[in-house]
């Protein structure tokens, strides 16, 4: 699918001159890395590649892209992308993003963009925490986060951004993180070849307002027993030695097993292809948070036609029936009548 | 009364009036707006002048048989040129006692009321809270009163459709609409045709609608009830080819041409919102024009859609009403900051909140000028009839494309749904708006390298250059914070905001030279008061004035388009009059601004009930202005808010 005359280029050429400025240590850092090293291996132009964002920390990514980027308002990133990507089908739009912004002010257009599925590439930096306005809780944080706005710990109920997108019926739902970049590559990569709303959430750590929220699922110390790779066909299992696994029975419950017990047949085969969303939506619901075994992979990639190549669809239809438009003829249209 | 088989027509007169004002009255579910419109088609194809006011609930069906309930359509018809829909009717069709009840006070005195007979009992007298018969205990005497009873002679006629009670009923407003086209000798062929068309798939709809149609014509031929027929010749019009429009129509086709014009892709982002909707449908049905239209998720979104559009080289619209304004707000803001073109189409009607959707109002002037945080300019324009939206559109297309700008276009429920007849333009000679999209580096960065500065600037219209994706060595980021003049990167330097908000200030004040000076209409000479408005109450002002000179006095008339900014030359018009009248369907929001930007003691003449000015509220305000005690003794309905220092009058 390359474009064979695209140019080579290089992690440089999709840098912008501007300085990075998120805090030292912020896994930002790293998600920016993959994306630029990403983008070169997946035959897209430059000025074709086009990134929005709202407003956070992570809303500053285009401005660090050499490409063509808009740097918006709370919340608001996908509508905006979505008039973009309907009306210039041939461009590559992705979407930065955070978890306030995305599923706090911006909830509804997130959910609407995933139903609609337009084609855009969604990265939800998600760090359970606001940054840029100084560590308030988000919504995805845990029940009892004590911020400065919760001094006695907050009452909601966080999103779990994965489940929430597969309820609103989006058709690529992937979970990454900023520890490991091949990993963060190959599923940018996979986002890239969808056709339709790629979402992405990236497991990112706030190193100042929320350091370490990832880390058992991140460090080099847990993550064998407490990242459950997602591959698709493959039996889901995890640990050094690949000892534990996932289990569905009869009623469709998901379950973490060790192998020896149940034996490696009745592990469960991922299949991210499900038309049905039943068994993403389960493997999404099978970690409470980060502090649990958690999936992390792509939990479901299923075809449905894009939105914007339905919109152009009904354009052709429409010019195929009655011809290009012709305003005179337009002006005509109703009853008319002639003076004089 | 005669029996409607009856074939011999009684004789009756012919008598030629110049005008009539006439509302049809009904129940919300009585089919009123479709007989309204009906008849003003008969009425524009006849070739006379007309202009229409339909009003009608908020609800979908509010109780059958209230006063809430009631749908009304009011059409003036003339053979001369006329520039409202008449402040009394002289003619009230009404098919229930709610509709007499909610509408009889407003008809002239010895006017005609036709009423559904059939529908006062004492249930629907009740319902419409009369405790008397209105029809037998004399309180109608200052009218010409018509009992027929439509429903039992509706049903008679369409027996032979075989369609039961209740369905056949549905048929009275097309009796009554016979009725009212015999009565005015109105030409009937559309009608029939028209009827056939729009039923097609429902041939016993057809058939009863027709039967009840006709019925209604012979009833009037037939039936000695009426002395008289009247007929209103046709007015002069201009040579041309004529369609009768309404505001939301003609400001769909002007965005559809605007971006032909513009050689642009049309994006509409859109909401369903009262009265605005009808502009989504409309421009939804022409996708072959290139038009992508998308039924967003809330206002904001249907704006942020649009802004995403214009970013990639479409025209980016959004239309919406007041409360869907107050949401749009954050990213019109944003459109200022990105300097991109985009048309914000503004519906007013009655505030605040969900206020009155239904009804007219111009209140969210201030909104559209100032609505905002930070300073945010924003050209405005107002379009002043219903066939003007046309124009209106054109022009908010032009400016936002040629000056990369948002623009708010307001118009408002009156001029939405009202209509008149509209001399279609010659399409070829309609303006080149298009603008180029850069294609080429405009900067040198320091060691020499071609580079592109996204907020290097127009010398002349300080427009920026409008780069799109796609475009190879162009690739740029723009976004909500401070942008350092030129390079358009992040600034934070104090002295450079200062700069960047004096340049997009001076950015929109600049299109004042772009546009057409206004003219004032004081043919005389020598007025001693200057009628200013702007937007829909440009049909009763004109109409007023008329009516002031008739009588002899001196009054000049000037009437804004443009609201931001302002044409050029109104600080000195408004200097060379001595007295300035401002009337507008708010508390005065552009005396307001007046005042404020010229000093000038304008007089604010302010209305908010829902319903544009009738052209006596006007009139007896500029009376009052130029001291003139009314003969009649009249008083103006609306209270002239005179302001200190200005003499009692
Ligand atoms: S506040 Fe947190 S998320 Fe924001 S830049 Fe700093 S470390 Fe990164």
């Amino acid at each position: 699918m390359a474009d064979a005359a695209v140019p080579v280029t290089t992690r440089k050429d999709w840098s912008s001159d501007q300085d990075v400025r998120w805090c030292p240590g912020c896994g930002d850092y790293s998600i920016l890395a993959a994306v630029q090293l990403a983008l070169p291996e997946l035959g897209v132009r430059r000025e074709n590649t086009v990134f929005i964002s709202g407003i956070g920390c992570a809303a500053r990514f285009p401005y660090y892209m050499n490409t063509y980027g808009m740097h918006s308002i709370h919340g608001r990133a996908p509508a905006i992308a979505t008039g973009l990507a309907v009306t210039r089908p041939d461009l590559e739009v992705w979407v930065v993003t955070g978890d306030g912004d995305a599923l706090s002010i911006g909830g509804n257009h997130l959910i609407h963009v995933l139903r609609r599925n337009v084609k855009l590439r969604i990265l939800l930096f998600n760090n359970q925490i606001y940054g840029l306005t100084k560590g308030q809780y988000s919504p995805t944080s845990e029940v009892g986060k004590v911020t400065k706005s919760t001094p006695f710990g907050s009452l909601d109920t966080p999103f779990n951004p994965v489940s929430l997108a597969l309820g609103a019926e989006a058709t690529f739902v992937a979970r990454t993180h900023d520890m490991d970049r091949k990993h963060m590559m190959e599923t940018f990569s996979r986002a890239h070849q969808h056709n339709g709303t790629a979402f992405v959430e990236v497991y990112q750590n706030c190193n100042v307002f929320n350091d370490g929220a990832f880390e058992q699922i991140t460090s080099r110390a847990t993550r064998d027993e407490m990242l459950i790779p997602l591959e698709h066909g493959r039996a889901i299992r995890f640990g050094a030695d690949a000892e534990r696994g996932v289990v569905m029975d009869a009623q469709g419950r998901l379950s973490l097993v060790n192998v020896a017990d149940v034996g490696e047949d009745a592990l469960l085969v991922h299949d991210e292809q499900r038309e049905n969303p039943d068994l993403a939506f389960a493997l999404s619901r099978l970690s409470r948070g980060p502090f649990e075994p958690t999936p992390i992979g792509v939990f479901r990639a299923v075809e449905r036609p894009d939105y914007g190549s339905k919109m152009a669809a009904q354009v052709l239809e429409a010019q195929a029936r009655k011809g290009p438009g012709d305003l005179a003829g337009l002006l005509k249209s109703g009853t008319t009548w002639t003076a004089g | 009364m005669t029996s409607s088989t009856e074939t011999e027509h009684h004789a009756y007169r012919v008598e030629t009036i110049d005008r009539v004002v006439i509302r049809f009255a009904g129940d919300s579910g009585d089919g009123m707006q479709v007989t309204g419109d009906r008849f003003t088609n008969e009425s524009a194809i006849f070739g006379n002048d007309l202009s229409t006011l339909p009003n009608f609930p908020a609800e979908i069906r509010a109780p059958a048989g209230t006063l809430a309930g009631v749908s009304a359509f009011q059409v003036h018809i003339s053979d001369h040129d006329i520039l409202t829909p008449g402040d009394a009717p002289n003619v009230l069709v009404a098919m229930n006692p709610a509709a007499l009840r909610a509408n009889v006070d407003d008809l002239a005195v010895g006017g005609t009321v036709l009423v559904n007979s059939d529908a006062f009992d004492e249930r629907s007298l009740d319902k419409a809270g009369y405790s008397t018969n209105p029809l037998v205990d004399g309180s109608l005497g200052k009218f010409r009163v018509y009992e027929v009873p439509m429903t039992t002679l509706t049903l008679e006629a369409c027996k032979p459709t075989g369609a039961k009670v209740r369905d056949a009923e549905r048929s009275k407003n097309f009796f009554a609409l016979g009725l009212v086209s015999w009565l005015y000798q109105r030409p009937v062929d559309t009608t029939l045709s028209w009827i056939a068309q729009r039923y097609g798939k429902l041939p016993i709809v057809v058939e009863a609608n027709t039967l009840a149609f006709r019925a209604g014509y012979n009833f009037g031929e037939t039936a000695e009830l009426f002395e008289s027929a009247y007929e209103v010749h046709a007015a002069a019009h201009e040579p041309g080819i004529y369609t009768n429009i309404t505001g939301n129509t003609a400001l769909a086709w002007g965005l559809v041409a605007a971006a032909q014009l513009g050689k642009v892709p049309l994006f509409l982002g859109s909401y369903p919102i009262t009265p605005a909707s009808d502009i989504l449908h409309e421009l939804s049905k022409h996708k072959n024009f290139g038009v992508r239209t998308l039924q967003a998720e809330d206002e904001i979104a249907g704006i942020g859609a649009a802004l995403g559009a214009s970013f990639g080289g479409a025209l980016g619209v959004t239309t919406t009403s007041g409360p869907g304004l107050d949401l749009k707000a954050e990213t019109i803001g944003l459109a200022v900051s990105l300097e991109l073109p985009l048309i914000i189409v503004d519906i007013q009607r009655g505030g605040p909140s969900t206020g009155l959707p239904t009804k007219t109002e111009q209140s969210d002037l201030l909104h559209a000028m100032y609505g905002r945080h930070g300073e945010a300019p924003v050209p405005v324009i107002a379009a002043s009839t219903p066939s003007q939206c046309f124009d209106a559109a054109i022009e908010a297309a032009r400016i936002a494309l040629k000056y990369r700008t948002p623009v708010i276009l307001l118009s408002d429920g009156y001029l939405a749904n009202g209509s008149e007849p509209w001399k279609l333009p010659d399409v070829g000679t309609l303006p080149d708006i298009s603008t180029t999209f850069a294609s080429a580096p405009n900067a040198t960065a320091d060691d020499g390298t071609p580079i592109f500065h996204p907020y290097l600037r127009d010398a002349e219209t300080l427009a920026r250059p409008w780069a799109i994706p796609g475009t190879a060595g162009l690739e740029h980021r723009i976004g909500g914070l401070e942008k350092a003049d030129g390079s358009g990167s992040v600034s934070y330097d104090p002295a450079n905001h200062e700069r960047m908000v004096r340049l997009r200030a001076a950015k929109v004040a600049g299109i004042a030279r772009d546009i057409p000076p206004i003219e004032v209409d004081d043919a005389a000479g020598g007025a001693e008061l200057l009628v200013l408005g702007w937007g829909s109450t440009y049909g009763a002002i004109a109409a007023a004035v008329r009516r002031v000179r008739a009588l002899g006095h001196k009054v000049a008339r000037a009437h804004l388009w443009h609201v931001n900014p302002f044409p050029s030359n109104l600080g000195s018009v408004l200097a060379s009059y001595p007295r300035v009248l401002i009337p507008e369907v708010n508390l005065g929001q552009l005396a307001k601004l007046v005042r404020a930007e010229f000093l000038v003691d304008a007089a604010s003449l302010s209305k908010v009930e829902g319903t544009p000015f009738r052209v006596g509220d006007v009139e007896q305000a500029i009376f009052a202005q130029l001291g003139v005690v009314v003969a009649d003794g009249e008083r103006a309905s609306a209270p002239v808010a005179a302001h200190a220092g200005e003499e009692e009058s």
